[in-house]
């Protein structure tokens, strides 16, 4: 099961806005760009084969 | 009958099939203009030229952000620009990622890995840093061939980046001389231009093409194909816009896909003897079978795996469609 968290990663707004479809549909070609806990943007660095996404508050993703 | 009434695609069988010479500005406008039912007959026209003219194999590249947003410019069509509300964090790639990621390149069978940064000209930091991170590839037993494209240059940086072994540089002029100023206000298509030629002088391989559907009219489309060509590059990228939040272009439209074919093809038309690679927004703009379209309709190249700040698909989806479409991988041995 996915966990949502509070914010939507690609955007930025609360999850229970439900107005992110456009959102999951650029998922597949953006990363992670908004810690999910508290929406502070990420320092992003992709990769030729993945991905890194670091909160400074509430560390790091990888995908 | 006057050259006016011959039929584009006779004139480019003529002209490009047969001697090679990239078709004239005019008559890549009329190919540009091509109804959908002549699509088919133009993507295998620009197939059979790149066939002819470049061969069957496809060179595959890697490319990595060594250093990621904050930029001072202001191209409309980048998420990189400080000058914009963009989700997009600056951040600088270490050396021992940099080498990791030419790695990764590496094991994908791709003969280049393209070093990028999101500046408007190279520091003496930074330049310093491809430099170390040169060193550290090589020093890891990678001999990928390494690229760069770090903005607009100097004669001193062009001869330094020339003296680590970067054998090619990209800089896309982006889109037409007369459209430029409306995607860019903070430098000149000019200044752009003179790069690409202290490049060539110095004696690198000059990568250098575009992103479409920035609002250019299909007039544009064919003056930057002509300028292009005038140029002559040994690598043409033709990308296509990925709407960016936060950017002046959020809201455009994805190209259609029958127009990026149109375009594709167009440009091996204009250019056949030059790699065209499919760079960013392939799959946004293409998707899977767009992307086979494309490669049978004149592209010669791909980036592979992720791009700067967007992802692309896995890597291994795109060779297994090479292997489908019996196009082998250029080897490196070809290219030294």
């Amino acid at each position: 099961m996915t966990v949502l968290g509070v914010y939507c990663e690609t955007c930025g707004k609360p999850q229970a806005d439900n107005e992110h479809a456009v959102c999951r549909a650029r998922q597949e070609i953006n990363p992670p760009r908004y810690c999910r806990e508290c929406r502070r943007r990420m320092v992003v660095q992709i990769t030729p084969t993945g991905w890194s996404a670091r909160c400074s508050v509430h560390g790091d993703i990888e995908g | 009958m006057t050259v006016a009434d011959t039929d584009v695609l006779d004139i480019a069988r003529e002209v490009v099939l047969e001697r090679g010479e990239g078709l004239s500005e005019a008559d890549v406008l009329r190919a540009l203009r091509l109804p959908d039912e002549r699509l088919p007959e133009l993507l295998e026209l620009a197939h059979q030229v790149r066939m002819r003219w470049c061969g069957p194999e496809v060179e595959i590249e890697g490319i990595i952000s060594l250093k990621t947003g904050g930029c001072p410019e202001d191209c409309h069509f980048c998420s990189q620009s400080g000058r914009f509300p963009t989700p997009v964090r600056s951040a600088w790639l270490d050396i021992p990622g940099l080498v990791k990621a030419a790695e990764q390149t590496r094991a994908t069978g791709a003969t280049e890995f393209c070093i990028v940064a999101a500046v408007r000209g190279p520091d003496k930091r930074l330049l310093s840093q491809v430099k170390a991170g040169i060193e550290a590839i090589r020093a890891s037993g990678n001999d990928i061939q390494i690229a760069c494209s770090l903005g607009m240059l100097t004669q001193e940086q062009v001869d330094e980046l020339k003296a680590m072994g970067v054998h090619r540089y990209n800089h896309n002029l982006e889109t037409a001389r007369s459209h430029f100023a409306n995607v860019v206000t903070t430098h000149t298509w000019e200044e752009r231009w003179e790069t690409l030629l202290m490049i060539r002088e110095a004696g690198m391989e000059v990568c250098c093409g575009g992103i479409i559907g920035m609002g250019e009219t299909v007039e544009q489309r064919a003056e930057f194909a002509a300028q292009l060509a005038e140029l002559g590059p040994d690598e043409c990228t033709m990308n296509f816009l990925i709407p960016q939040p936060g950017t002046p272009y959020e809201n455009y439209e994805v190209v259609p896909g029958k127009d990026a074919l149109r375009t594709v093809a167009a440009f091996r038309l204009a250019l056949p003897r030059a790699l065209l690679r499919f760079s960013g927004g392939r799959e946004l703009t293409f998707g899977d079978l767009g992307t086979e379209q494309g490669m049978l309709g004149g592209i010669n190249a791909i980036i592979v795996g992720n791009y700067l700040t967007n992802l692309g698909r896995p890597a291994d989806r795109d060779l297994a469609m090479l292997t489908e479409l019996n196009m082998p991988i250029k080897a490196l041995s070809e290219t030294l």
